[in-house]
C-alpha cells in the first residue's frame, strides 16, 4: 500500500521535474539518483572498498571539507554582527561573545580554523604516504597544494580582524615579509636597480605591500581588505579549487585506492 | 561555386571571425585586469603626514626622547651634541620597540630585537639599527623632521649632511 503511494508520487510529473529520474529500483535509476543530485553529484556512483576504510583513508579529505562548510555557516553568521572598521571590529569581536546569544559561535569559526588547517596537513601527508600524489594523479596534487596555501592565507587574513594587539603586530609581521618579493617589493633583490636617476620606481608607496594592505602600514584600508579578502575572495577561488579537486577524485580513478 | 555556398561562410573566412574573435576577448580580459589592478592602488591615503615640526632643539635633555613616538614614530636622541631623528621600527619585520630607560635600550616585543640608546641593534634577530630620517632646522630655529629621507648606519650615512644637527 505505502509502497505503492510511494511509486505514485515518484511518477508524477511534479516529482519528475525537479528530481528528474524514477524511482530508484533499477541500477540506471539508482546512478541517476547520485548523478543527477546537486550535493552528491561529485561522489562517485562506484567505491572501491579500500576507499570507505577509515584505515586506508582517515577520512581527512572530507573531514577538511565538512570543516570548510562549518566555516563558511558559522563564518556567515559571525558577518551580521561584525563591522570591519577600526572604530568598530575590536568591541565587536568582544560583544560576539559577550552580547550575543551563542557566543560559542566566533570561537567555533576560530577552533575550526585551527582544525581545518591541522586536518589539511593530515590530509596532505596521508596522500603522501599512499603514494596518492602519482600520476594520473599528479594534477589533483598541484590543485591541492594551491587549495594548502589558500587555506593559510584564510588564516592569515581572518587573524587582522579581531583587531586586536596580537592581530596587529602578526600582520604587521606577515606582511612585512612581502617586503622582500623580488622587484615587486622595496626592499627585496631588484627593486634597487629599478631607479631612473633620484626617481625610485619600487617604494614603500608603490610595492605589493602596498597592494596587499592599501597603505603604508597596517590601519583601517588594511583592515577592510583583509575582511574582503577573507570573506568574499579567497573563499569563492577556494570553493571553484575544491569542486575541480573533487572532480579529478573521480576522473583519476576515485578516493585513493591503488590503481 | 553555386550560389549558396557564397552566401555562407567558408573555412577561412570562419577562422578569420574566430581569431578577431578571440583577440577581441582577449584585449578585453586583459584590459579589465589591468583596470582592477590600478585599481587596488588608491591615490590618496589617510595616514600621518612624513614630516612634522619638533620643537627647539633645548626642549631636549640628553638622552632618548619619547615625545613623537606617537602619531609620528620618532625618537629624538640627544649625545654629545649631536640631536637625530631615529625610526621607531625595528629593522627585523616592522613591530616597534619599546624604550626601557632601566636597563637603557630598545626592546622589541615581538621577536626580542635589542637596540642601544643610539639605535646600533646588540641582541635578537634585528639585521642592522634603526634608521635615522633627515633633520634640519626652519629659519625660526626650530627643528624639522623629514621622514622621506632615511640614513642607513650600514650605508656608512650617519655622518652626512641632514643626518644629524649640532646643539
Amino acid at each position: 500500500m505505502s509502497e505503492g503511494f510511494a511509486k505514485k508520487v515518484a511518477n508524477t510529473q511534479v516529482w519528475k521535474a525537479i528530481f528528474r529520474h524514477g524511482p530508484p529500483n533499477n541500477a540506471r535509476n539508482r546512478a541517476a539518483v547520485v548523478a543527477g543530485n546537486v550535493f552528491l553529484h561529485l561522489h562517485p556512483i562506484k567505491l572501491k572498498k579500500s576507499g570507505v576504510q577509515l584505515g586506508y583513508t582517515w577520512c581527512m579529505g572530507g573531514l577538511t571539507f565538512f570543516v570548510f562548510l562549518a566555516l563558511t555557516v558559522t563564518g556567515v553568521l559571525l558577518m551580521f554582527y561584525y563591522r570591519p572598521t577600526a572604530e568598530y571590529a575590536f568591541t565587536d569581536i568582544i560583544g560576539l561573545r559577550e552580547h550575543v546569544p551563542l557566543g560559542i559561535m566566533r570561537e567555533l569559526h576560530r577552533w575550526g580554523a585551527h582544525l581545518m588547517v591541522i586536518t589539511v596537513w593530515i590530509h596532505m601527508f596521508r596522500v603522501f604516504m599512499t603514494g596518492s600524489y602519482k600520476p594520473p594523479r599528479e594534477f589533483n596534487w598541484g590543485v591541492g597544494v594551491v587549495l594548502l596555501i589558500l587555506t593559510m592565507l584564510l588564516s592569515f587574513t581572518g587573524y587582522l580582524l579581531p583587531w586586536d594587539q596580537l592581530a596587529i603586530w602578526a600582520i604587521t609581521v606577515g606582511s612585512n615579509m612581502a617586503k622582500a618579493t623580488p622587484f615587486a617589493g622595496h626592499g627585496g633583490p631588484g627593486a634597487a636597480l629599478a631607479k631612473i636617476g633620484d626617481f625610485v620606481m619600487v617604494s614603500d608607496k608603490n610595492d605589493v605591500r602596498f597592494q596587499l594592505l592599501g597603505g603604508r602600514f597596517v590601519g583601517e584600508a588594511a583592515l577592510l581588505r583583509f575582511y574582503i579578502l577573507h570573506c568574499v575572495f579567497i573563499p569563492l577561488v577556494v570553493a571553484i579549487l575544491i569542486a575541480v579537486h573533487f572532480w579529478r577524485v573521480r576522473k583519476d580513478g576515485g578516493i585513493s585506492a591503488p590503481l | 561555386m553555386s550560389e549558396e555556398t557564397k552566401t555562407s561562410l567558408n573555412r577561412r573566412e570562419f577562422f578569420s571571425f574566430l581569431a578577431v574573435g578571440w583577440i577581441t576577448f582577449g584585449a578585453a580580459t586583459a584590459g579589465m585586469a589591468s583596470l582592477i589592478f590600478r585599481f587596488l592602488y588608491p591615490n590618496v591615503v589617510f595616514e600621518p603626514a612624513m614630516d612634522f615640526i619638533a620643537g627647539f632643539p633645548d626642549d631636549y635633555a640628553e638622552g632618548v626622547d619619547e615625545r613623537w613616538k606617537n602619531g609620528f614614530g620618532v625618537w629624538i636622541y640627544k649625545k654629545d651634541g649631536r640631536l637625530v631623528a631615529m625610526s621607531n621600527i625595528c629593522t627585523h619585520l616592522g613591530c616597534i620597540p619599546t624604550w626601557l630607560p632601566a636597563e637603557s635600550k630598545f626592546k622589541c616585543p615581538c621577536h626580542g630585537s635589542g637596540y642601544y640608546p643610539n639605535g646600533i641593534n646588540f641582541e635578537g634577530p634585528a639585521p642592522r639599527p634603526l634608521e635615522r630620517f633627515k633633520i634640519l632646522r626652519n629659519p625660526e630655529g626650530k627643528i624639522i623632521v623629514d621622514k622621506t629621507k632615511v640614513f642607513r648606519y650600514e650605508k656608512g650615512e650617519w655622518n652626512n649632511d641632514g643626518a644629524y644637527i649640532d646643539v
